[in-house]
């Protein structure tokens, strides 16, 4: 009878469980056209609704004519602020604590802002009649550089916080000054570095850029005036947020509202924030009883939705002369824009940024963050990152850079001097994070292995010859950055936005013919949640991934959770999944139990099956305990077979990587051309090596944008001027180098299954090692630092600035 | 505003309507016929995203009039399985080498590969990533977009000797 059952090994491969680079279940719908996004939601009687916005950056809002818009045949509506006051939604409260305006109150703040919302029975009235809102405004002086920002006689931006010396994170100490954050040991620090051997300081800008899903934000907005219930089709990386949101600042009770987040076309932080579309849409489907569809245009979405980054970081670090860092000094000048919305946990005004120490055992460090208003639009999103992380990855790994120089060392060596032991975990950092655990040293060597560092290094030194010889006008670089990330935000305790706790969840049902279905407080945006968290179950509860439907994003039917950002949807959500997978299968174990007359103890699980201990030729498969849990009357148990699980994280998850690629830059043109790119992460446990690889394949190119062209630039009057695709760079497959990916695995000690998250890591890597690679070509020549994005024209400018083009 | 008369040919169907001169192709094929696998991206033709198959060419459907169309064969996404189900080569290739993730750009880039490798029909990958630049992907970073098509080529090839 022995024989007749599979070995464990392919009964475990049926299940395509954890590990498994299982084919995605989404595609079938995708590649057919069937995807279900917020735009192809169509509504009997749907309205549209857009924005009339303001071409200037800072104004007063003399007035706002209707009539003519009202005019235009198939208009119904035309809100403004004064529409929306009585209901108290001229305003709305920001993720950071601060308000904003929904519709321009009098004034606004920056270009492309909101200022009055038209509702019409088809885009393109609705198109006719913003053209025909006549707006009067009166042009007050801009403000767009956040140290300008700060001098005394700068122009008041937020009128009405004057006299408001307290903001939501403590002190203001300036009209246009939002808080100060500090985190670390200041004095000690300037101690350390007064009295360092070596210092290198830098000011380092990670300029402002956008995460550009190539789905913009939208939304269907559906009150149903007979049952008072009001319905919301959205593109939200957190459904459930939104419907507290909207439930707390609209005053319609909780239960009365449905979110639902359909097929998300891309995220990376885009679609975390509350926008001003939301809040109009349903205000106009309550006052004309019609479902309301609003979506952005490519040029709102640049121009107005949730920048990411800009931050000026001060830098000092210091060392021995042998290369030891002893210390690390930071200040941020935070550029917010005009109000501040960054979508941050509320005790993280600057997100994480305070990880800046990296991957080194650093023993004194300091950070503060100052905030700023200036006259850009609001966001500070983490574009494919944990909050503010990659900004701090991109400090640390160009400071470290710079300090190799300083001393004469070659960077690699520097890092692998100063990188925190494997023996050093858990690990304390000097700004209060404890990292769960790492291997550094082993990932950064298997790196230098892969690529042959020291034969990249001999072959740079030849072409630099070369060069210099005046046989070649290309210098070679070499980019190295190994990040680490903090991600899965986050235990309860610390972290929460707008008083909501960061927990995941996760409940699953069992049919009684042993398929599942698992409802997820996460939403997918392309990560493959319906694939691999249904991979997760497969290994806890024995029941085949194809045999789970995984479903999220309906906050009538899934349970409550924060949503997906930060890459806390596998350390947060998956633990969630992990948990409420043992909570059905410590059921099974006592109905298997039952089933085999024999004591709980003495049955144990075993792929699909629980069977007797010493006697595995008696068992009873999940299939069969799953009929049984809804069929058979079993003494003590309750009917069914469910569970759910609210994950609260005890720590967050520490993911790193070691990245290296090799850049050819032409003196000439500014062109760089990448020619290799190698990237090793280690985010724990793997679930889906396929799906991973995909998500390193595209945060490297997304990283790859940021650090060679892609910028929110504005000019002097606040005019944005990257706000379109023409001028706003995304690399087309003809840029975009071949990725070597690897890995190693080093769990996390905390996570159930001991996975860390990876969609971010490559962003968070791939910014600085890109950089790196391009201030590296030019090291012989005397750079130390130039700022991002390194597109031609800059890169030009460096090379001539050095003197290279005779 | 007055509207003009349009027929056209979509997915094999004859398709006849009243619309605005100036309406978009891509407004009447997603709100007139529901045909939503074409989607929207930039409105500007820098993505590709409104993808399809007009007359044996790739057009962006985003920048174009539907009277423009008028009298024309359009191909959309929803156009390339075969009628018994099968699926088009390429998107059995795209699903098998992870060429997609979030989606929103999948129904583009499978309908102007389709037109590609009808142009060039064993391209180099140098040639592939080439013929792709006017689609943008922000997921996959192209890498498994390009191995896709290059898989999906010799089959489409040998689908069309078996069919000669």
């Amino acid at each position: 009878m022995n024989e007749m059952i599979p070995p464990a090994g392919d009964r475990a491969a049926a299940l395509k469980g954890l590990g498994s680079s299982r084919k995605r279940v989404e595609d079938v719908r995708f590649t057919q056209g069937k995807g279900a996004y917020v735009d192809d939601i169509k509504l009997k009687d749907m309205v549209f609704g857009d924005f009339v916005r303001s071409p200037y950056a800072h104004a007063r809002v003399v007035s706002v004519n209707k009539e003519a818009a009202l005019a235009v045949p198939g208009v119904i509506a035309v809100l403004t602020a004064e529409d929306l006051a009585p209901l108290g939604l001229h305003w709305m409260p920001t993720l950071a604590g601060d308000r904003q305006m929904v519709l321009a109150d009098g004034k606004v703040l920056y270009q492309g802002q909101e200022v009055a919302f038209v509702v019409a029975e088809n885009r393109y009235a609705c198109a006719d009649a913003i053209e025909l809102v006549e707006v009067d405004y009166e042009a007050l002086p801009v403000v767009t550089d956040p140290f300008k920002a700060l001098e005394p006689d700068a122009p008041v931006l937020r009128e009405d916080l004057a006299g408001k010396t307290e903001g939501a994170h403590g002190p203001r100490r300036h009209h246009n000054h939002i808080f100060l954050w500090e985190q670390g040991d200041r004095a000690a620090t300037e101690a350390v570095i007064d009295g360092a051997d070596v210092v290198a300081e830098e000011r380092i800008h990670y300029h402002r850029t956008h995460p550009c899903p190539l789905e913009t934000c939208g939304c269907v907005a559906s009150m149903d005036k007979i049952t008072g219930k009001l319905t919301l089709w959205g593109t939200f990386q957190a459904p459930h947020a939104v419907r507290t949101v909207a439930s707390l600042i609209s005053g319609i009770a909780e239960h009365n509202i449905r979110v639902i987040s359909p097929d998300i076309g891309g995220g990376f932080g885009n679609k975390v924030g509350v926008y001003p579309g939301y809040v109009c849409s349903i205000v106009a489907s309550i006052v004309t009883g019609r479902p309301v569809k609003w979506v952005e245009d490519r040029m709102d979405n640049l121009m107005t939705t949730a920048f990411a980054r800009d931050y000026w970081m001060d830098g000092r670090i210091a060392a021995t002369k042998d290369g030891r860092i002893t210390g690390l000094w930071c200040h941020v000048t935070a550029d917010h824009g005009g109000f501040d919305a960054c979508a941050d946990p509320t005790k993280f005004p600057a997100g994480f940024f305070n990880i800046c120490t990296g991957s080194y055992d650093i023993p004194v460090a300091y950070v503060g963050v100052d905030g700023v208003y200036t006259n850009k639009a609001p966001g500070g999103v983490a574009y494919r990152c944990s909050f503010r992380v990659t900004e701090a990855a991109y400090f640390i790994e160009r400071m470290v850079d710079i300090l190799a120089i300083k001393l004469g060392m070659d960077p690699v060596e520097l890092r692998l001097k100063n990188f925190i032991r494997k023996d050093q975990f858990p690990y304390h950092s000097a700004l209060g994070w404890e990292y769960d655990s790492g291997d550094y040293h082993t990932a950064m060597e298997q790196a230098l292995a892969a690529v042959d560092y020291k034969g990249l290094r001999a072959e740079q030194a030849e072409r630099l010859e070369a060069f210099k010889r005046g046989e070649s006008r290309s210098l070679m670089g070499v980019g190295v950055a190994f990040f680490t990330e903090i991600v899965g935000a986050g235990p309860v305790k610390n972290c929460d936005i707008l008083g909501l706790g960061m927990f995941d969840s996760c409940e699953i049902r069992i049919h009684p013919t042993g398929s599942a279905i698992a409802r997820l407080g996460t939403i997918s945006q392309g990560q493959g949640h319906a694939t691999t968290f249904a991979q997760i179950l497969a290994s806890e509860i024995g029941i085949p991934a194809d045999d789970i439907t995984v479903e999220e994003g309906d906050t009538d039917t899934a349970p409550y959770g924060l949503g997906t950002y930060g890459s806390r949807s596998t350390p947060v959500a998956g633990a969630a999944t992990a948990m409420a997978g043992r909570k059905i299968r410590a059921k099974a174990q006592m109905i298997a139990a039952y089933l085999l007359e024999v004591h709980d103890d003495d049955v144990e699980f075993d792929v699909d099956r629980f069977q007797i201990k010493g006697a595995p030729e008696r068992f009873k498969t999940m299939k069969e305990i799953a009929f049984a849990a809804y069929n058979q009357a079993i003494p003590g148990l309750e009917p069914g077979l469910e569970a759910v699980s609210y994950y609260d994280p005890p720590n967050m998850t520490y993911p790193f990587g070691a990245y290296i690629c090799v850049m050819d830059v032409d003196v000439d043109t500014g062109v760089c051309d990448v020619r290799r790119v190698y990237a090793l992460d280690d985010c724990g446990t793997r679930i889906n090596p396929m799906i991973i690889e995909g998500q390193v394949h595209g945060g490297l190119t997304e990283a790859l944008a940021i650090a060679m062209g892609q910028e929110i630039a504005y000019d002097e009057d606040g005019n944005v001027t990257t706000g379109t695709l023409m001028d706003f760079f995304i690399p087309t497959a003809v840029e975009t180098p071949h990725y070597e990916t690897d890995h190693t695995v080093t769990p996390s000690p905390h996570h159930p299954i001991g996975a860390k998250g990876v969609g971010e890591s490559p962003n968070v890597g791939g910014v600085p090692m890109f950089s790196n690679a391009v201030m590296d070509a030019f090291k012989p020549f005397g750079l130390t630092h130039a700022h991002m994005p390194h597109d031609h024209w800059r890169v030009w400018r460096i090379a001539n600035g050095l003197g290279l083009h005779g | 505003m007055s509207k003009m008369h349009v027929k056209l040919t979509v997915n094999g169907k004859a398709v006849e309507a009243l619309a605005e001169p100036r309406t978009l192709l891509i407004h009447f094929l997603r709100e007139e016929l529901g045909i939503t696998g074409p989607h929207i991206g930039c409105e500007s033709s820098h993505c590709g995203a409104c993808t399809v198959d007009m007359g044996g060419r790739s057009v962006k459907a985003c920048t174009m009039f539907v009277a423009q169309a008028n009298g024309a064969e359009i191909t959309t996404v929803e156009g390339l399985a075969a009628a018994d189900g099968t699926l088009h080569p390429l998107q059995e290739a795209f699903r098998e080498h992870h060429g997609l993730q979030c989606g929103y750009c999948t129904p583009g880039m499978i309908t102007r590969a389709y037109r590609l490798l009808q142009e060039n029909p064993s391209p180099t990958e140098a040639e592939v990533r080439f013929g792709l630049a006017g689609n943008l992907c922000r997921c996959t970073g192209y890498q498994n977009i390009v191995k896709a098509v290059l898989a999906a080529a010799p089959v489409m090839q040998a689908q069309k000797e078996a069919a000669e």
